[in-house]
């Protein structure tokens, strides 16, 4: 499935990630993710990431992701948010 | 009365850090925020985010309320739907009426049957907030049995009856003594409206002592620095405590002795004192405080 329009979620502020998500016309997942804990815990972000996306059944889309120290819960509930918004 | 629930405390539904960070701030209660916390433009992102700190978040022994958005409004429903599913202990109703509890109730059991939870689990908790809310605070009491507490909302209120809302609160006498009736007549908490300006400690203490002198038994909350002092005024007093244990005391050594009247300090004791020292220690138990 795939997203129809640009969309955003979140803020910037602390313990949240501001999510922008847009339809990648060239096909796949591209996540380009900053984080302030980018070295302990980016890779598990990017899988966070990943994983709500597969359970949102989206198989292309360009994700830019600017977070500030997110739970979990919170990255895939800003991500739901922002696919949701882009659909 | 099943547990203390002296504040309730408000925090705002989109704000990632203030949610999992409320279990921790000493309130009975807090209250995740759908409603005027929250902007229009927001009201889907705040409802995923906080469906997901009900499900992952752990807010330890603080009861977990949703305040979800009027079932009038383009958002009520979808909040109940998505929050009922994600189970928070209650949800609260705003500007309630007995059609919008029968309404949550059905969406409610829906839920509880496809979800595998217990039947009646979520709790509600309406809130009174405008001139209809109040006139008829015990018909919505008593339209469905997952109703815990009423909470009083002053500024809503006073909006609906055009009138000014004051730092002594004499506007909301009416409201206060009826809710309080209301709640105590069907064993429910009454909870009061929260108090604004965070910079008058005197005003505060003086609207939480009227709030308690009329039998409200909690009150609302709207930042983390209000709740000691809520506490330390709905706590019982250690003097009220001695002599609620002693009115006990009394009334056991009296029973053994087949008297049905007695006396303590030279007063005669009847039923309203022996329940009122149990009350007493009710909330004292539940307080720690004995």
């Amino acid at each position: 499935m795939n997203i129809k329009t640009p969309a955003k979620a979140g803020t910037m502020e602390s313990n949240d990630i501001y999510v922008m998500v847009k339809p990648n016309d060239e096909g796949g997942i591209v996540i380009d993710l900053e984080s302030i804990v980018m070295k302990q815990f980016g890779k598990q972000i990017e899988k966070v990431i990943l994983n709500t996306l597969k359970d949102l059944g989206i198989d292309n889309i360009y994700v830019m992701a600017k977070d500030r120290g997110a739970l979990d819960c919170t990255i895939q509930a800003r991500i739901e948010t922002a696919v949701k918004r882009g659909m | 009365m099943e547990r203390l629930r002296r504040t309730m405390l408000f925090m705002p539904g989109n704000n990632p850090s203030m949610l999992q960070n409320s279990g921790i701030l000493g309130a009975d209660s807090i209250i995740l925020d759908l409603e005027d916390a929250v902007s229009i433009t927001e009201k889907d992102s705040a409802r995923i985010l906080v469906r997901n700190a009900v499900k992952n978040i752990d807010f330890y022994d603080t009861e977990l309320v949703v305040r979800v958005n009027p079932l009038s409004s383009d958002f009520g429903m979808e909040d109940v739907d998505v929050i009922g599913r994600a189970k928070p202990d209650v949800l609260m109703i705003p500007k309630a009426t007995e059609e919008d509890i029968e309404m949550v109730c059905e969406i409610l059991t829906k839920i509880e049957e496809e979800e595998g939870f217990e039947k009646g689990s979520i709790k509600l908790f309406p809130l009174i907030e405008t001139a209809y809310g109040v006139e008829n605070v015990y018909s919505i009491i008593q339209s469905s049995t997952r109703i815990i507490g009423i909470l009083l909302g002053a500024e809503d209120l006073t909006a609906d009856l055009s009138i000014k809302r004051t730092r002594e609160g004499k506007e909301i006498f009416y409201a206060r003594s009826k809710i309080a009736t209301a709640c105590r007549a069907c064993k429910v908490d009454a909870i009061d409206t929260p108090f604004a300006d965070m910079d008058d400690l005197e005003g505060f203490v003086a609207d939480i002592q009227t709030a308690k002198s009329l039998g409200l038994t909690g009150k609302a909350a709207i930042n983390p620095r209000q709740v000691d002092t809520i506490h330390e005024v709905f706590a019982p007093s250690k003097e009220e405590i001695t002599h609620a244990q002693r009115v006990i005391y009394a009334m056991e050594e009296a029973k053994k002795e087949g008297k049905g009247v007695f006396s303590l300090d030279g007063k005669m004791v009847d039923a309203p004192i022996i329940t009122r020292a149990q009350n007493t220690i009710i909330k004292a138990k539940l307080a720690g405080l004995i």
